[in-house]
């Protein structure tokens, strides 16, 4: 796998966390991308099926991973009819890949399902519509800039490296379809939080308690948040007088 | 149609910029061909990089710019609802070459963007390929050269440039 040549490097005004809890949300994309999903109702006639189950996943140590099914095509290796006949039998000659080296368990997960992982405390790489790895660091508390870029494997054809950019792009980065609207709820957030005298807490409650927490639930808020809060505010050392002197 | 000259790719340029400024998107789509291109490259990327093999900010071919267009005029699409208000300013116009049916044009914009209390400028060139063997020029090719490092701090590109 290699990185491919373009940065996208672009800016947030907004607390550099609130793209985490965006990156790895399972619930905002249905309104916040209203527009994008629009477009791939055109493009796809599997947007129903896909939008189903998933779950979410705390790997320790702040951080996690949602699993689930993708309404979108995916260059490895889900088909949508936008990408007329030639794309079918390469996506086919992808997944047969896949079938071969991984059994047919392992090739659906790998061709079939969105991964949106997160690496504490500021990498992001997203398995979506395309593979993008994305960086961000705050250069002020309601100021961030970000870094992201496409991923993609080394022997892929010229087919499926120009769909692949062409897939990234309809959503991502900060001229795409979805990216503008992600800064804008986040901006607006901002604002709502300076506000904080009237709300001292943001809630992320959904889905505790749950066996299994699925991919809409924020059970990967939760690894963040906590993971955050213990590195930012550790708990006293009792003996610090004992210590000093 | 007379002979071209400068100040007829100006009045081009200058209608389009005004079409934009007005939110007139759908009457600006008709400037662009059947087989149009526009396109933004990532300010790390040579000037005449390949959107096929490279990473850029948009690469729209007819079809997506068209739903562009119409994402663009839509309630849902946060970033631009309620629309921001820009004014572009189109200078050092230049007609680079010519053939029997199309010209190479350039020319540097600067945009300015203003929406809920912060104005971002976006400057840079703009290189058109335009028809010249039709009634009146159409787009062929639209490629923003941002002269920004990145996009920063404005951190979207919402607007068409």
């Amino acid at each position: 796998m290699s990185i491919v040549a373009g940065s996208q490097e672009y800016s947030i005004r907004a607390n550099w966390k609130l793209l985490t809890e965006n990156s790895i949300d399972g619930y905002h994309a249905a309104t916040t991308h209203a527009t994008y999903f629009d477009i791939l109702m055109s493009s796809t006639d599997n947007l129903a099926s896909g939008m189903g189950g998933g779950f979410g996943y705390d790997l320790g140590n702040g951080h996690a991973v949602l699993e689930y099914g993708a309404p979108w095509g995916r260059p490895v290796a889900q088909w949508i009819p936008g990408w007329g006949e030639a794309g079918k039998s390469e996506i086919g000659r992808l997944y047969n890949n896949l079938l071969e080296r991984h059994g047919k368990e392992r090739a659906d997960r790998i061709a079939l399902k969105n991964r949106n992982l997160f690496i504490f405390p500021n990498l992001v790489v997203n398995d979506i519509m395309a593979l993008t790895v994305r960086t961000y660091f705050p250069l002020a508390p309601d100021y961030m800039i970000i870094n992201a870029w496409a991923l993609a494997p080394n022997d892929e054809t010229a087919w499926a490296r120009k769909y692949r950019l062409n897939n990234f792009l309809e959503f991502l980065g900060p001229g795409g379809f979805a990216t503008p609207d992600d800064a804008e709820a986040l901006e607006h957030c901002q604002r709502g939080f300076e506000n904080s005298k009237e709300a001292l807490w943001n809630d992320i409650s959904k889905g505790m308690g749950k066996d299994k927490p699925s991919h809409n639930d924020e059970l990967q808020m939760r690894a963040f948040w906590t993971q955050w809060n213990r590195q930012m505010f550790p708990a006293p050392i009792s003996s610090i007088k004992g210590v000093a002197a | 149609m007379h002979a071209i000259n400068r100040s007829d790719v100006e009045d081009f340029l200058f209608n389009e910029a005004d079409l934009l400024d007005q939110w007139r998107l759908p009457e600006w789509l008709t400037l662009f061909t059947e087989n149009a291109k526009y396109e933004v490259p990532c300010t790390d990327l040579p000037a005449d990089a390949s959107s096929e093999t490279n990473l850029f900010y948009i690469a729209d071919d007819r079809v997506r710019l068209g739903e562009r267009v119409k994402r663009l005029m839509k309630r849902t699409a946060h970033a631009e609802f309620p629309h921001s208000k820009t004014s572009r300013m189109v200078g050092n116009v230049r007609i680079r070459s010519r053939n029997d049916d199309e010209m190479e044009v350039s020319c540097v914009f600067q945009t300015l963007r203003t929406k809920d209390g912060t104005t971002d400028l976006y400057f840079g060139t703009s290189n058109y390929r335009l028809t010249t063997n039709t009634e009146s020029f159409r787009i062929r090719e639209k490629r923003c050269l941002l002269a920004s490092e990145g996009l920063r701090p404005h951190g979207r590109i919402s607007i068409v440039l």
